[in-house]
């Protein structure tokens, strides 16, 4: 094994790890923190894969700014302990779990069949130059509707928070 | 290889230790500068066989000694694991962030350049904010697993006040982005050497003014220093967010704080004061814009940038600490209206009249 598959062996294996703790942890600050480390670590996955501006947004937007938000919601309402799951949720989320695992192999089988396909990556590859060209020029208005969404959004939770007041 | 990873290795260390120390340091630096500014003699008391002169050296071996020996209390109802792990996330963000900041143009050694830079990310600015984001977990989970209600008060405020800064700091440097049109910062360090009409260096400073004082106003609010310190503010909170800590746990928050005013004072030298440009000097020594020039070997070059860099860093620190015992503390509401209604608009129009001045000067040359 290379230093790369050690490295994505080790970092997988956490990620894995810590993701399984954010469901099994009743404490509920204690699994927002577990699903922070999991971001973290699949954050640095991408570095591993030649993507760093990915990796850096995912650290930036999902565990630096929206799992805040999250603890803050959750210290804010204070609840300790979840209780206990309802029977029906447990079997239904089984189930959901059980077939998506079934996807999951199905997926795997087929594409070893077909063999990997390898090329070799261009020199840009992941820049924010070349981001920002593509955003810009071939998907400028997906993106521009995603920012329209996005001032809806904030206008909606403005109308909302003055209404309570 | 394996010589390479050894350079990384002593470059990862080398920065860390530099970084701690003067954390340190400003420790000491902070007492006895509060002392001269309110007119008192200060930390005077950490003296060996009744010989006080070496308070530096003394306060710096008497402090740890003192927080290290007292009793680690951690409150009943808290919760002990997250109660330990927030001082580490509070300490943890400011020292990597160092990793991203050059500290010196390349040092050929044989035929061997080494980029005197610890991590060479083409993404460098956006690590900074990634890790200065990750930074609020060590108030907030420190604050709530504290079980106490002056804590969790600070630890709302703070990660409310850090979240609204950081998109304040984010768009106050867009505009040095667009001027050196990169977000790597050794090549933003190289571009300030290059001189605009002949004799004045293209530091950030003199192209994007306003975005320096919006970007170190920002900075000072994410260290959460006076006058920004509502999570803390003793006259109202107690200690805000770190009351329940004691030992080595408040040692650690107290090093992470000293530590974000090194990193502040190394973003900010990189980005608007040159970094480790030197005015007039370029590879092979000086070049001045009157005419002169002064040949330097190599060795001497690398050792005064480093040393400029050092440098400025300190002189940051310094003014950091004058402005933390200068002014007196924001209203919390005042906090938020200065960075939603003053520092978030005036961020914009900065970037907007940089993008105009970029664009219409493209035209005119």
């Amino acid at each position: 094994m290379t230093g790369a598959e050690v490295l994505f062996f080790v970092l997988a294996a956490l990620s894995t790890a810590s993701s399984l703790l954010v469901i099994f942890q009743r404490n509920v600050v204690r699994s927002a923190m577990a699903l922070v480390l999991t971001l973290f670590l699949i954050a640095v996955l991408f570095l591993t894969l030649e993507a760093p501006m990915v990796g850096v947004l995912q650290i930036l937007v999902y565990a630096g700014a929206i799992m805040v938000l999250f603890l803050f919601v959750i210290m804010l309402l204070s609840p300790t302990l979840l209780e206990r799951r309802q029977r029906f949720w447990w079997r239904f989320g089984s189930l959901t779990v059980f077939i998506l695992l079934l996807e999951f192999v199905f997926l795997v089988s087929s594409t070893s069949r077909r063999g990997t396909q390898t090329a070799s990556l261009s020199a840009s590859f992941g820049s924010p130059e070349l981001l920002a060209q593509t955003l810009f020029t071939e998907f400028v208005l997906p993106f521009e509707i995603a920012s329209v969404l996005l001032l809806v959004a904030i206008i909606g939770a403005v109308v909302l928070a003055k209404r309570e007041a | 290889m394996i010589v390479d990873l050894g350079i990384i290795a002593a470059k990862a260390l080398l920065v860390l230790f530099m970084v701690l120390n003067l954390a340190g340091v400003l420790g000491w630096i902070e007492r006895k500068g509060s002392a001269l500014i309110q007119d008192r003699i200060g930390a005077n008391r950490a003296s060996v066989f009744g010989f006080a002169g070496l308070g530096l050296v003394n306060t710096l071996i008497a402090d740890p000694i003192k927080f290290l020996t007292k009793e680690d209390f951690v409150p009943p109802g808290g919760d002990k694991l997250l109660h330990t792990l927030a001082p580490c996330l509070a300490l943890f963000p400011p020292l990597v962030t160092f990793a991203v900041i050059p500290f010196g143009d390349v040092l050929m050694v044989g035929d061997r350049a080494i980029n005197l830079q610890v991590a060479n990310l083409n993404v460098g600015i956006l690590y900074i904010f990634a890790m200065a984001s990750l930074s609020v977990y060590g108030i907030v989970i420190g604050a709530w697993a504290s079980d106490n209600k002056f804590a969790l008060l600070g630890g709302v405020r703070g990660s409310a006040q850090m979240i609204s800064y950081e998109i304040a700091m984010g768009l106050s440097i867009m505009g040095v982005l667009m001027v050196y049109g990169t977000l790597d910062l050794q090549e933003i360090a190289r571009a300030q050497g290059s001189l605009l009409w002949g004799w004045l260096p293209v530091w950030g400073i003199f192209l994007q003014p306003v975005g320096f004082l919006l970007f170190f106003t920002a900075a000072i609010a994410e260290t959460k220093r006076i006058p920004f310190d509502v999570p803390e503010a003793e006259s109202e909170l107690v200690a805000g967010y770190h009351v329940e800590y004691s030992g080595g746990k408040f040692l650690m928050f107290f090093a992470g704080e000293f530590a974000e005013i090194v990193t502040v004072a190394g973003i900010t030298t990189t980005l608007f004061f040159g970094g480790w440009q030197v005015p007039f000097l370029m590879r092979d020594g000086f070049h001045f814009p009157w005419g002169g020039t002064l040949l330097l070997p190599h060795l001497a070059v690398v050792i005064l940038q480093v040393g400029a860099f050092t440098l400025k860093v300190v002189f940051f620190c310094w003014l950091q600490i004058l402005i933390r015992w200068s002014l007196p503390r924001f209203r919390y509401d005042q906090v938020m209206r200065l960075g939603w209604k003053m520092l978030l608009p005036l961020a914009l129009a900065n970037v907007a009249v940089t993008a105009v001045l970029i664009v219409g000067l493209q035209k005119v040359l």
